[in-house]
């Protein structure tokens, strides 16, 4: 029998125990509907609100999170995130609005939605955003429903194949499978750059378009990028770009200049969204003026143009060929447009380009650290993150071993075993948000553990050792499908 | 103002330690004529004018609960939010953690999740829940997804009631624009007195999926055993989309039948927010589990013998399957689903079975007054929940203004969508709506010329 540490909240249910009351009715009673129409039970669980506050605390303890340490895992940006944010999006004009309220009544939110189309447009140079998508592979299903729109639009039927290279993300071809394209994954070539050969004899009238990320995920920046842009573009095809390292290019360059098409962004990425165990997220979406017609709707827009005396009316409008709408109502505006408005509106133009500045240093500096202890596959200066082999030779502790191993030193591991096409890869993304004595204190964690690796590989292998919990029989979970729990008096009938 | 915590004398020594001069050379890699941009946009604001500013944003909305008094429902709904969620909810260790991929140290975050998914089978009567999806349009998209995949393309039509939420059945045509799909009864001008059996005579052996609202976009509670029955004999699966608040009084979709039970749990702790973020959950049989979207939280043990959980079926997303995953979905609602989950856990079942009763008491008591205004009157016979479609004596939109012209949010305007009912609103009563204003909204309505 396992050792429970902290009991579920249905085990923590007493019957007859109250947490919060809802006051009395205050109108005469009706009926309620016919029995047939009932529920018999509802079994759910009965707490004081004492016993919730200690329970979530408790479980709250059990996390790491960024608020308490380093956290560099590569592709998730995970950055510091502002607290005023917290406050903003709290603000009750925006907890307190309908979805649905005339457009008269909620103009504020209108106005910080159309700005924000605005400032988007102009960072990533496209002539035209989209708030709504909820997250980034939803913003990618939206790129890609334009991209096969636009194709369709101009009787170009023939169009099946979605170029990805290899380094890509999941999602990318997650994203085409949804729309029934095949997929070509390009290779990478021996600086990490899309391996140009290759691209070429992919291109020709099948092409819907490519999909790149660019800084790529071995963080770097392709140094052929237009060349790939413009065979893309020659036989016809679209390029997507991929935001997920857009904290790398903020007054870098601007992916609509490069001559992408369309482009999501990662709000809870770049724009210091939190990401909250998992999201919410926010994905809007750029595109170039050829996909403009084809945004989701609808889109904000000015109905009546202001003058110096009245603000313009802001409203909805929809694209005249629009692919449809994405999700109900109109984005994840609360919990992610007011965050990341508020941090953009603290940056400016000059505090933009000083995130993707430093976000590239940090990289750059703990890349240069840990060079002569572990092995770099591409090694050249990176953008905001950078991939290592974590595996030594003549030794068989493995990227693994070493990021549970982290943990004993009070570090988030990297991402591990991702992009496929490194080896026992460790991809490593510090953020612009971190000090050097953070930096050094994690290079020499590192280097530490290399030493470890060689004199005393079990501290590895039976790594960690100093967290609540230890590893995880992840088999035992899949075999078992325990998938939900019941309170305690319906274990053995639902079980 | 900056969140970067170096100084000048570190970052030189940091660019010594790289091999560059200057931040700048950083970049070679980007083509000369495109690096670095001007960016056209205003100058930084301190925390203290970012406040302001957005304070001023924020109050220039009439907002629900300073300035409108709200009928105003259809898939978005203004309830009570007990202080403990949102001080749960702004712990550091929730909001800034990652998905937890990394199970030793993302313990609290996986257990939450797997009460969250023990909270959702428990009341939909569903076997399995998954982590969440972006909302509850989405996560009925995700239902079709199911459907395809288990009949792996070999059934392509949907039957598809027109009393689904209208951006609901519009996000569905959106996210099915690639499969081919056949789809009958998504017809807003069909005859809307007719009950769910209506729907039977669509379903043959090439439907793969039936999508029914409970209760429905008017409201109304149906039963949908027979449906159901009837889409099993012929093979199809069916889809209940369902509102939470609904299901703490009324019959489980899984006592129908019903094969995927989703829906919109923004009604469960999380704001307005104008419009998002909300919470799809997705719940359905143990049989289709491998075929559902989305995270999963299962539980195991660690070495030391420690009940714990991890995100489990991983091969079925797409980090692993790529373009033959389920679903391209990666980020989903992990706070929201915690909020959820608080909502829930502090309310307990009899504060949860309160909110239900002060919902449905409060409705009925409105639409009884409302009917009894001349002009006015009830447009459906069936039994209801806490929405109801009010049939007047004007167009929609001339009610709603004089609504508003007297500071009262009106109900959702149905002429937009259904072309038989243009005198026609939905209105929403929750427990935040007092009876006196019920009985103000009863007193304009009568003045109204």
């Amino acid at each position: 029998m396992a050792t429970v540490i902290e009991p579920t909240i249905f085990e923590l249910s007493s019957p007859g125990r109250r947490g919060v009351k809802m006051p009395a009715s205050d109108v005469p009673a009706t009926a309620l509907p016919p029995k047939n129409l009932l529920r018999s039970d509802l079994p759910l669980p009965e707490l004081a609100e004492v016993d919730v506050v200690r329970h979530y605390m408790k479980l709250s303890k059990f996390n790491y999170s960024v608020d308490d340490g380093f956290y560099p895992l590569g592709s998730c940006t995970m950055k510091y995130n502002p607290k005023i944010n917290e406050d903003t999006c709290r603000l009750p004009g925006f907890l307190y609005t309908h979805p649905l309220q005339p457009i008269e009544t909620v103009q504020g939110n209108l106005a910080l939605m159309f700005e924000m189309q605005e400032w988007l447009k102009e960072i990533s140079g496209f002539p035209g955003v989209t708030l709504q998508p909820a997250a980034g592979a939803h913003g990618e299903f939206t790129g890609v429903l334009m991209m096969a729109a636009y194709h369709k639009s101009r009787g170009d039927t023939k169009r099946t194949k979605m170029l990805i290279p290899d380094a890509a993300h999941g999602t990318n071809p997650a994203s085409v499978g949804m729309l029934g394209f095949s997929v070509i994954t390009i290779p990478s070539d021996s600086r990490g750059n899309v391996d140009l050969k290759a691209l070429e004899a992919a291109c020709d009238d099948t092409v819907v378009g490519m999909m790149l990320t660019n800084p790529n995920t071995l963080g770097m920046f392709d140094e052929n990028i237009e060349k790939v842009v413009n065979m893309v573009k020659d036989c016809g095809g679209l390029m997507y770009g991929d935001g997920a390292n857009l904290n790398a290019l903020l007054g870098i360059v601007r992916p609509g200049d490069l001559g992408f098409d369309v482009m999501h962004f990662n709000l809870h990425k770049t724009f210091s969204v939190p990401h909250g165990g998992g999201g919410p997220g926010s994905g809007p979406v750029g595109v170039s003026q050829r996909l403009m017609d084809f945004l989701p709707a609808p889109l904000v827009g000015i109905i009546e143009e202001g003058d110096h005396e009245t603000a313009p009316l802001y409203g909805f409008v929809t694209p005249k060929q629009s692919i449809g709408r994405m999700k109900a109502f109109h984005g994840h505006f609360g919990g992610g447009l007011v965050r990341s408005y508020t941090y953009i509106a603290m940056h400016g133009p000059d505090g933009l380009k000083d995130i993707s500045q430093y976000a590239v240093l940090n990289a750059n500096y703990l890349q240069a650290r840990l060079r002569d202890t572990y092995k770099i596959p591409y090694d050249r200066i990176c953008m905001h993150e950078f991939v290592m082999e974590g595996q030594f030779e003549g030794s068989d502790i493995r990227a693994l071993d070493i990021s549970k191993r982290l943990m004993d030193y009070n570090f988030h591991p990297p991402t591990n075993y991702f992009p496929l096409i490194v080896h026992e890869a460790l991809m490593i993304e510090p953020t612009e948000t971190e000090n050097k004595d953070t930096l050094d204190r994690f290079a020499d964690a590192l280097i530490k553990i290399a030493e470890e690796a060689k004199s005393q590989p079990e501290l590895l292998h039976n790594a960690p050792s100093t967290t609540q919990f230890g590893r995880m029989d992840e088999v035992k979970a899949a075999r078992e499908l325990v998938l939900c729990c019941w309170l305690p008096e319906n274990y053995e009938t639902m079980k | 103002m900056t969140y970067i915590p170096i100084s000048p004398a570190e970052r030189d020594a940091m660019l010594k330690t790289v091999g560059v001069k200057s931040l700048d050379d950083l970049f070679d890699a980007i083509p000369k004529k495109h690096r670095f941009p001007e960016l056209n946009l205003p100058p930084a604001l301190t925390e203290m004018e970012a406040a302001a500013h957005l304070g001023e944003m924020a109050s220039s909305n009439e907002n629900v609960r300073e300035h409108l008094v709200s009928f105003l429902g259809a898939g978005a709904y203004h309830h009570y939010v007990p202080s403990v969620v949102d001080h749960m909810l702004r712990r550091g260790e929730f909001y800034t953690a990652y998905t937890p991929y990394q199970p030793e140290i993302s313990q609290g975050t996986l257990q939450a999740i797997f009460e969250y998914q023990s909270l959702m089978t428990n009341l939909t009567g569903m076997e399995v829940s998954n982590a969440s999806h972006y909302d509850g349009a989405t996560a009925t998209a995700e239902a079709v997804n199911l459907a395809y995949a288990q009949f792996r393309g070999k059934r392509k039509k949907i039957v598809m009631s027109p009393t689904v939420h209208p951006q609901y059945r519009e996000v569905i045509r959106t996210y099915s624009q690639g499969m081919g799909l056949e789809e009958a009864g998504d017809d807003a001008s069909a005859d809307l007195e007719v009950g769910p059996e209506a729907l039977m005579s669509l379903i043959d052996d090439k439907t793969m999926l039936v999508v029914v609202q409970y209760p429905d976009f008017f409201g109304r509670i149906h039963d949908y055993t027979k449906l159901i029955e009837d889409a099993h004999a012929k093979g199809a699966l069916v889809c209940i989309v369902a509102n939470p608040t609904a299901l703490l009084m009324l019959k489980t979709p899984a006592s129908m039948g019903a094969d995927i039970v989703v829906g919109e749990a923004q009604p469960f702790g999380i704001p307005l927010w104008y419009g998002g973020p909300y919470l799809g959950f997705f719940t359905t049989k143990k049989s289709y589990v491998h075929k559902m979207a989305g995270r999963l939280v299962g539980e195991t043990v660690d070495v030391r013998g420690n009940r714990s959980y991890v995100l489990t079926l991983t091969a079925r997303e797409q980090h692993i399957k790529r373009e033959r995953a389920t679903s391209n979905i990666c980020t989903n609602q992990g706070l929201l689903a915690l909020a959820a989950a608080l909502y829930m856990s502090t309310l307990g079942k009899q504060g949860l079975q309160e909110v239900a009763n002060l919902c449905y008491q409060k409705a009925h008591y409105a639409a009884s007054e409302l009917s009894k205004i001349d002009g006015f009157g009830l447009c459906f016979m069936e039994p209801f929940f806490h929405e109801f479609v009010l049939c007047c004596p004007k167009p929609a939109s001339e009610v709603n203004q004089y609504l508003l012209d007297n500071g009262i949010l009106g109900g959702y305007d149905l002429s937009k969508d259904y072309p038989a009912l243009q005198n026609h609103i939905l209105v929403a009563v929750t427990e935040m709506n007092s009876k006196d204003e019920i009985d103000t909204l009863v007193e304009i309505l009568k003045e109204m010329k």
